[in-house]
């Protein structure tokens, strides 16, 4: 079901999840235009990362409501197969398939999913391992790949669908710090083409100079947001005060 | 006589070898019959029965469970007793040859049903998460990216587990199946000599050593490196 054609391309509205006696989102709103890159940084377990698998559905909301590109992702009716090829989703653990080359990795869902033949998902999935400068790994399987490179390879899988937005979940988490910037690299350009992206994450250096929009959470919540320079020079509540000092002591 | 004449007279009596060869031989056709037969069923039911399971439907996992449990816990030849000597009370009268493949079948089913179940587990919750992000349904994922990763971690259990079953085979004598064992003992009868029994045992040789090997080949085929 089609929503609505103009407005925010993520709109999430009211969003609660319980698991079992812990509430973990306490009535988020979330919404994000267009080719905006927003940022969601916040204490462990305050519930950023379950936020964004509310959004693909990974996580089912327990109340609330999630549209997203105008398909409102909790309707029953919704084909939420073909809804999520059009949200890109990155993991902190990578979460390639350790039985398939890298190719085989971005291929299998051109396949099955969008339909493309062999020939054709090949075609565009070399594309996709190019675009994160990986088109001479295309035979390797995720073994053979560092981290940096592995992460780049599920990059690849998720844009090569062409999603409408991209969702990361700590992706430079599980990295070697030398490995990092790769990854990094590979985001910017993402960013330059004009990707819409959602970005749980630490790397606030990264969040200082491309974010559009800084979203800080805590226990649940969202305690406040804005442009990077308002959120990290001059936040205006304590807690968000309290977590950054703490970050920029390291 | 020498020590060594009177056992090869016993045990390698060339003259009682070459009369019962014809009969051994019709052995191993059978024994192979009923272990091509027991391995395929067996192995397709238990494979069958984990992907059931994965599906998450309580009452039918707990029905699953339960055949399974009581096929692993009973001895194989228990249930071939039990087909060939209760079933005929049902009005159903199963030979030999049929009884023992059911049973032998069955068991595996139930071993091979837990260890595809135990793989199918034990794949990582992001491999289901990856897919699942792109848009592959619950089967499509299950077929190609979890029941690969599965195999992979069932294959040496399978292996050894299949092999055990199917030697069971042997089993079939007891409801007078003329497998390899039951020609053989049925020769020694005939003959006063056992030396029937070690062509048995050759001949079980013979069988399953290769598929020990070949076995041993999967398992390496199936690795692949992290």
């Amino acid at each position: 079901m089609r929503v609505a054609l103009n407005g925010p391309i993520v709109d999430a509205r009211a969003v609660h999840k319980h698991f079992g006696a812990l509430h973990v989102l306490k009535g988020v709103d979330l919404r994000v235009a267009e080719r905006e890159l927003v940022f969601v940084i916040g204490p462990s377990g305050s519930g950023k990362s379950t936020l964004l698998r509310c959004l693909n559905r990974l996580e089912e909301p327990s109340s609330g409501s999630v549209v997203v590109d105008g398909i409102d992702m909790l309707d029953p009716s919704t084909d939420i197969n073909h809804a999520r090829q059009r949200i890109g989703m990155v993991f902190q653990s990578f979460n390639l398939y350790p039985h398939m080359t890298a190719l085989g990795n971005v291929t299998l869902a051109l396949r099955l999913v969008a339909g493309k033949s062999r020939g054709e998902a090949e075609a565009l999935g070399r594309a996709a391992l190019e675009r994160v400068g990986l088109a001479d790994r295309a035979g390797h399987t995720p073994g053979q790949l560092s981290g940096g490179q592995q992460q780049r390879v599920a990059i690849a899988r998720a844009i090569a669908l062409e999603p409408r937005v991209m969702l990361f979940d700590e992706p430079t988490s599980a990295l070697d710090p030398e490995l990092v910037g790769s990854v990094l690299e590979v985001m910017r350009a993402l960013r330059e083409s004009g990707m819409t992206m959602i970005v749980v994450s630490h790397e606030m250096g990264f969040a200082r100079n491309a974010a559009d929009r800084v979203v800080f959470m805590d226990e649940g919540a969202i305690v406040e947001e804005g442009p990077p320079a308002a959120i990290f020079e001059r936040p205006a509540h304590e807690r968000t005060r309290a977590f950054i000092g703490q970050i920029q002591r390291h | 006589m020498s020590t060594w004449d009177r056992f090869a007279e016993t045990f390698l009596n060339a003259t009682v070898m070459h009369r019962y060869l014809p009969d051994i031989l019709s052995g191993v056709v059978v024994t192979i019959e009923l272990a091509l037969l027991v391995v395929v069923t067996g192995i397709s039911a238990g494979l069958a029965l984990a992907l059931l399971r994965s599906a998450g439907i309580r009452p039918l996992n707990w029905l699953i469970i339960g055949v399974v449990d009581l096929f692993r816990s009973l001895p194989p030849l228990v249930v071939i007793v039990l087909i060939y000597f209760g079933l005929p009370a049902a009005g159903l009268g199963p030979s030999g040859f049929v009884s023992t493949w059911l049973s032998l079948a069955f068991v595996l089913m139930a071993f091979s049903e837990e260890i595809f179940w135990a793989g199918i587990t034990s794949v990582d919750r992001g491999q289901w998460e990856a897919a699942r992000s792109t848009g592959l349904s619950f089967g499509q994922t299950l077929l190609n990216v979890v029941l690969p990763q599965a195999f992979r971690l069932a294959i040496p259990p399978l292996t050894n587990r299949t092999i055990a079953i199917t030697k069971g085979t042997a089993l079939g004598t007891v409801v007078a199946v003329t497998e390899i064992l039951g020609q053989a003992s049925s020769a020694m009868s005939n003959s006063y000599n056992p030396s029937p029994l070690m062509m048995g045992a050759a001949a079980y040789l013979v069988l399953f050593l290769p598929v020990v090997v070949a076995a041993r080949f999967i398992e390496t085929r199936f690795a692949w490196k992290r």
